[in-house]
């Protein structure tokens, strides 16, 4: 095992798809010579060449419809929308084109492609680079929606993202890019729509994604200082769900918490919540606590961002909080 | 035919010239393929006074010949993006009419079964890779799948179908200059029919030509046609795919031409001026070509015989078509996913 950042494991997993399969192409804005502004692609330019790994203009239109056009027609394109705030500027690709086209033809066309964005806050750019957009994209049926904690599921779910015969909406957090961990040797490919226990312990289950997720162990952990010991779930994908996984853990504790970085309206959480009332109600020993960040534009001053994402103490505080009341 | 006063005095030579080259059994496809657009519109306006056509449509009566000629001059494996508009195009490009009507009428045998109605008509196996309804959105897409086959080396063009009105969204200048940059096998054709929507293109369009005076912008030569011409439309047309094919890269060729009809079914255009309306049904494009054959020595015969088995077969498709059955409610479920399925979860 390789100790890799989660930027490096990015680069890696586009590398690895890209010497195993001639189809796959790399494109975006600063994405080839520059190696990305995340330096998400560093070295693939060099590796593959500008006929596989190409720059483009600003233009989010064309890099999703020329996505779109090269996939129907037999390519494997991983298309980079910088910051996941811009895929506004070209949501029409995501929501109307890419991810209807395959039904609106019938099954004639399919749509191979990998949409990967930046995504998420702790960098302080403020309300317009710095949103958690994925659920946005889960609203849209004709898409996957993925969305990495670890450097190892970078690369993993990035390479399935990369093999999948339909669009995947791949959010890279910003907040992540530096951390390090374990990326297993040789080739790595993590199947889509499967959720990981991260941890199980029997007072209460935190289901959380992408930055999300780390905040959450070591909320566990401090839970556990305290004696509260906590199952966590790490989503990893929003579509396909995995609805078992998290289904059966919320049903092991009985008391369940999302921790969301996107706003509180609609947030991936809602929906996960609706699913385990739905389908786990009498096993519930209390309501489902959604810890997210609240109905508000993303502030720009460390002190502001940070007061209103969700920290390790705010679900600390919130687990300990619901399993007192109900005690 | 009185040539369109926006049509620049060269490309009247250009056309004069270039209509004496094309053989006769091109010319003679160049009239069926016409034909047949116009009945099988005319039959869609029909079915859907008789309410077997549900939805909208958005018909393109009267520009048969930027379909006919775009159509005779592609290679059965080039790719074509059309838009809402786009009966005409699916249908020159070798679409059955049983499946074009069938898809209109939301019967099993259209063209996606229902799935995606008359906005959005699809035809791999023709070439036909869309029907967008999104204005300007498949200009981007048309760049990628030429791109797609610049990678591969296949020698097929990619080629959008457009409205003046796309001329001014994004995509249209985004799409040019990525092609242009990327130097892509595509050629861009709007069809300016003098109106986007209910509003003439000429009030809310900072040039007089919306397609054509952008061009220079993208380093592009500036060509305006006479879009009712189907020799002049295939003559450019052969043109842009030879460039396109031989590495040359894009081009944008702006057709003048005029719809017949409203722009939807909802549209009765009466914002249109009945002079103007009347001078441009005198240069219908179907008339215009008939008369030119019969002047070039084609018998009447040849002629009438086409149109003829041009309407057995469409009347051959509509009675087919009514007869298809609905799909099964349970088919709105499928192929959300290439697994053909839509489950989101497990």
């Amino acid at each position: 095992m390789a100790q890799l950042s989660y930027r490096d494991a990015v680069a890696a997993g586009i590398a690895q798809e890209m010497k195993r399969d001639e189809r796959v192409v790399l494109f975006g804005e600063d994405t080839a010579a520059a190696g990305g502004v995340f330096k998400t692609t560093v070295g693939l330019f060099e590796e593959f060449g500008p006929r596989r790994v190409k720059d483009t203009p600003i233009s989010e239109l064309a890099i999703l419809g020329a996505a779109m056009g090269a996939a129907m027609t037999g390519l494997r394109p991983v298309a980079e929308i910088m910051f996941s705030d811009f895929l506004a500027c070209c949501w029409d690709y995501v929501a109307n084109e890419i991810a209807k086209t395959r039904y609106m033809s019938d099954g004639q066309i399919t749509l191979p492609l990998v949409i990967r964005t930046a995504n998420g806050a702790g960098s302080r750019f403020g309300a317009q680079h710095s949103q958690s957009v994925e659920n946005w994209a889960m609203a849209i049926p004709g898409i996957k929606v993925v969305a990495p904690s670890s450097p190892a599921d970078a690369k993993g779910l990035l390479a399935a993202a990369i093999r999948d015969p339909d669009p995947v909406l791949f959010f890279e957090h910003k907040s992540l890019l530096a951390n390090k961990g374990e990326v297993p040797d040789g080739e790595h490919v993590e199947p889509l729509g499967k959720a990981r226990v991260l941890r199980t312990g029997a007072d209460a289950t935190i289901i959380a994604l992408a930055a999300m997720v780390p905040r959450a162990e070591k909320a566990a952990e401090a839970l556990a200082a305290d004696g509260i010991k906590v199952t966590v779930i790490d989503v990893r994908c929003l579509v396909p769900l995995d609805a078992k996984t998290i289904l059966a853990e919320s049903a092991r504790t009985g008391r369940v918490f999302t921790v969301e970085e996107n706003p509180r309206l609609c947030g991936w959480g809602a929906e996960i919540a609706s699913i385990i009332q739905e389908e786990a109600f009498s096993s519930l020993k209390g309501p489902i606590i959604r810890i997210t960040t609240p109905h508000v534009p993303l502030p720009s001053a460390d002190q502001l961002e940070d007061a209103v994402v969700p920290t390790v103490a705010r679900i600390v505080g919130e687990v300990k909080r619901a399993l007192s009341r109900a005690a | 035919m009185e040539a369109s006063p926006n049509m620049s005095v060269t490309q009247k030579a250009h056309s004069a010239q270039r209509n004496q080259e094309i053989p006769e059994a091109t010319r003679l496809r160049l009239f069926k393929l016409q034909v047949e657009i116009r009945y099988c519109e005319k039959r869609a306006y029909d079915l859907f006074l008789q309410n077997l056509v549900k939805g909208t449509s958005h018909l393109a009566l009267g520009q048969e010949a930027v379909a006919a000629g775009f159509a005779a001059a592609m290679n059965p494996d080039d790719y074509t993006f059309c838009t809402y508009r786009g009966h005409h195009h699916t249908l020159a490009r070798g679409a059955p009419m049983l499946s074009v009507l069938g898809e209109l009428m939301g019967r099993q045998c259209g063209l996606m079964k229902g799935k995606g109605g008359s906005m959005h008509l699809t035809s791999v196996a023709h070439g036909v890779m869309g029907s967008y309804a999104i204005v300007g959105a498949h200009l981007p897409i048309a760049a990628g799948a030429a791109w797609s086959a610049q990678y591969r080396g296949t020698k097929q063009v990619a080629c959008a179908f457009f409205g003046d009105g796309a001329t001014n969204i994004g995509a249209f200048h985004e799409a040019l200059n990525l092609a242009a940059v990327w130097k892509l096998p595509v050629v861009f054709c709007c069809e300016n029919n003098m109106y986007m929507e209910y509003t003439p293109i000429s009030a809310v369009t900072a040039v007089k030509h919306p397609a054509a005076d952008r061009a220079a912008s993208y380093g592009l030569e500036r060509q305006v046609i006479d879009g009712n011409d189907a020799d002049v439309v295939y003559s450019a047309a052969r043109d842009a795919f030879a460039k396109a094919r031989s590495g040359g890269g894009p081009s944008l060729i702006e057709c003048l031409t005029y719809r017949h009809s409203g722009h939807s079914r909802a549209d009765p255009a009466k914002y249109r001026p009945k002079e103007e309306l009347e001078e441009w049904l005198k240069r219908d494009p179907v008339t215009l070509y008939r008369n030119r054959l019969l002047a070039s020595g084609v018998a009447e015969g040849t002629l009438a015989k086409i149109e003829s088995e041009a309407m057995a077969k469409l009347d051959q498709a509509t009675e087919a078509a009514k007869a298809s059955p609905t799909p099964a409610p349970e088919s709105a479920m499928t192929d959300v996913w290439a697994d053909g399925g839509n489950a989101w979860r497990n």
